[in-house]
């Protein structure tokens, strides 16, 4: 067999294994990610939630957008911080906005 | 089809050449799609982060009113409760009772939430899969807490949240509100913050506003807020990662520059030889865009399809320590699979095609030389 056709063989089907991830798969799953979402939904409708489970180390990683000013990693972007996942994320965007 | 004929003839021959020198080009290949791979999946995965944090968060309160004091939150007199509910355009205010348990045996944080209508009674609580997952000290379906005069308190495990809905209740340990109050100390006229309901959101900002001037020190976070938090922070989050990886990155740019534009003696002679034996300077300059082309798009296909299997089939092993920070409980979760067709697009043209073009650079210098020069210099 030539050469050119196993390198063909092997780029056609990774663009049909590509085009089925992106295209077809998204679909074929998209009953089950809805009721999980709509799930959640209900939990976070019924219990009022408004921030997700992410970092849950302290109150101002665990409840990002109900973090007071004074939360250690809200100070400024540099400051320093106990936790490392203060470094990683971002004060909330009320700082920036100087909204109510 | 003579077109066509020729390209694959060309392409044989490249392959043919690739595969001479494969130890070198194997492991040049699993580099380039490393970086792929890891540049991919950071994409794929802050995207998809995003896409869920702001569908699960509209169904988030429209606006949460707290009480601030010198710069920390307090907690909210119930007597405002009536004040915020009198302003028009508000549907309704209800106060949310809630805080946190730091447990030092595991050394993890939970979120309490304390209901008026929990329905398993004040010596019972609903916790989240996260919980029984850590707390350790499981036993009898029971967990013991210590309450704020130090004394111990025990409640059974009367149900348990949905593992699906992990994302938002893997730390939740849910208790009627008398139960929250006396193991929390929260004084009966308090509440830790306002969820407001109004009619019309596009009045959230004047609701807001006239909130600001009723309520002393009063705080408003609006859903909107929430939700942006969140598209910034996984904007960060993807920037910030991007920015550690830069250094690889760039060593790889380096190793692919070198790779491609520094002709080895050996491929000198080839290109000599092939030139004598009647090659043109377009079939040379089009063996090597072949060349390129087959090992970045090879690269890029496994890059991209394992970046997919690893973030949306196996929720991202390699960056869950990066996302967990110190905390103890994390919860498990799959993303919805989704891919930016753009983001994809532009993937590719940052690594297919620079590599293929800098590759014909150098081969062009040489192509146009005399064959017989190129040999001697070889």
């Amino acid at each position: 067999m030539r050469r050119s056709s196993i390198y063909l063989g092997f780029s056609l089907s990774c663009l049909v294994a590509l085009g089925f991830l992106c295209f077809i798969y998204p679909h074929l799953s998209a009953e089950q990610y809805d009721r999980v979402l709509a799930e959640q939904k209900r939990v976070v409708r019924d219990l009022q939630l408004t921030d997700l489970c992410l970092f849950s180390e302290a109150r101002y990683t665990r409840n990002l957008s109900q973090a007071d000013w004074h939360a250690p990693f809200q100070d400024n972007p540099m400051a320093f911080d106990t936790f490392p996942s203060g470094s990683l994320v971002r004060p909330t965007v009320l700082l920036a906005d100087d909204t109510p | 089809m003579k077109w066509l004929d020729r390209q694959r003839c060309l392409m044989d021959f490249t392959l043919s050449c690739v595969w001479r020198r494969k130890g070198k080009n194997l492991g040049f290949l699993l580099v380039y799609t490393l970086i792929i791979f890891v540049v991919c999946s950071v994409i794929f995965f802050s995207n998809a982060l995003r896409r869920q944090a702001d569908a699960v968060l509209h169904d988030a309160p429209e606006m949460i009113v707290q009480k601030m004091m010198a710069g920390r939150q307090e907690l909210m007199p119930l007597a405002h409760q009536e004040d915020i509910a009198s302003i028009r355009g508000v549907r309704s205010v209800e106060p949310r009772v809630w805080g946190y348990y730091f447990h030092p045996a595991t050394q993890t944080n939970y979120t309490l939430i304390g209901r008026k209508d929990f329905r398993h009674g004040d010596d019972a609580v609903e916790v989240g899969q996260g919980v029984l997952r850590t707390w350790g000290a499981v036993q009898e379906d029971k967990l013991y807490f210590r309450m704020v005069d130090g004394k111990a308190l025990d409640l059974k495990i009367a149900a348990t949240f949905s593992a699906a809905t992990d994302l938002v209740s893997a730390d939740l340990i849910m208790m009627s509100q008398a139960t929250f109050r006396r193991l929390t100390g929260m004084p009966d006229q308090f509440a830790t913050d306002f969820s407001v309901r109004v009619r019309n959101p596009q009045e959230c900002t004047t609701i807001a506003e006239k909130i600001t001037g009723i309520v002393p020190g009063a705080r408003p976070i609006l859903r909107e807020e929430i939700v942006r938090t969140y598209s910034a922070l996984f904007n960060w989050r993807s920037g910030y990662m991007i920015v550690i990886l830069s250094a690889a990155i760039l060593a790889f740019c380096i190793s692919a520059w070198d790779k491609a534009t520094g002709l080895s003696a050996e491929e000198k002679a080839e290109i000599g030889i092939l030139k004598g034996v009647g090659w043109g300077t377009s079939d040379i300059l089009g063996m090597k865009f072949w060349e390129g082309m087959t090992v970045s798009l090879a690269a890029f296909f496994a890059g991209v399809i394992g970046a997919y299997i690893h973030v949306f089939f196996f929720s991202a092993p390699f960056f869950e320590h990066a996302l967990k920070g110190w905390s103890i409980l994390y919860p498990s979760f799959r993303l919805r699979p989704e891919v930016n067709l753009f983001e994809l697009a532009v993937l590719f043209f940052l690594t297919v095609v620079p590599y293929t073009f800098i590759t014909i650079i150098p081969i062009w210098r040489v192509s146009v030389t005399d064959p017989d020069l190129v040999m001697r210099q070889g």
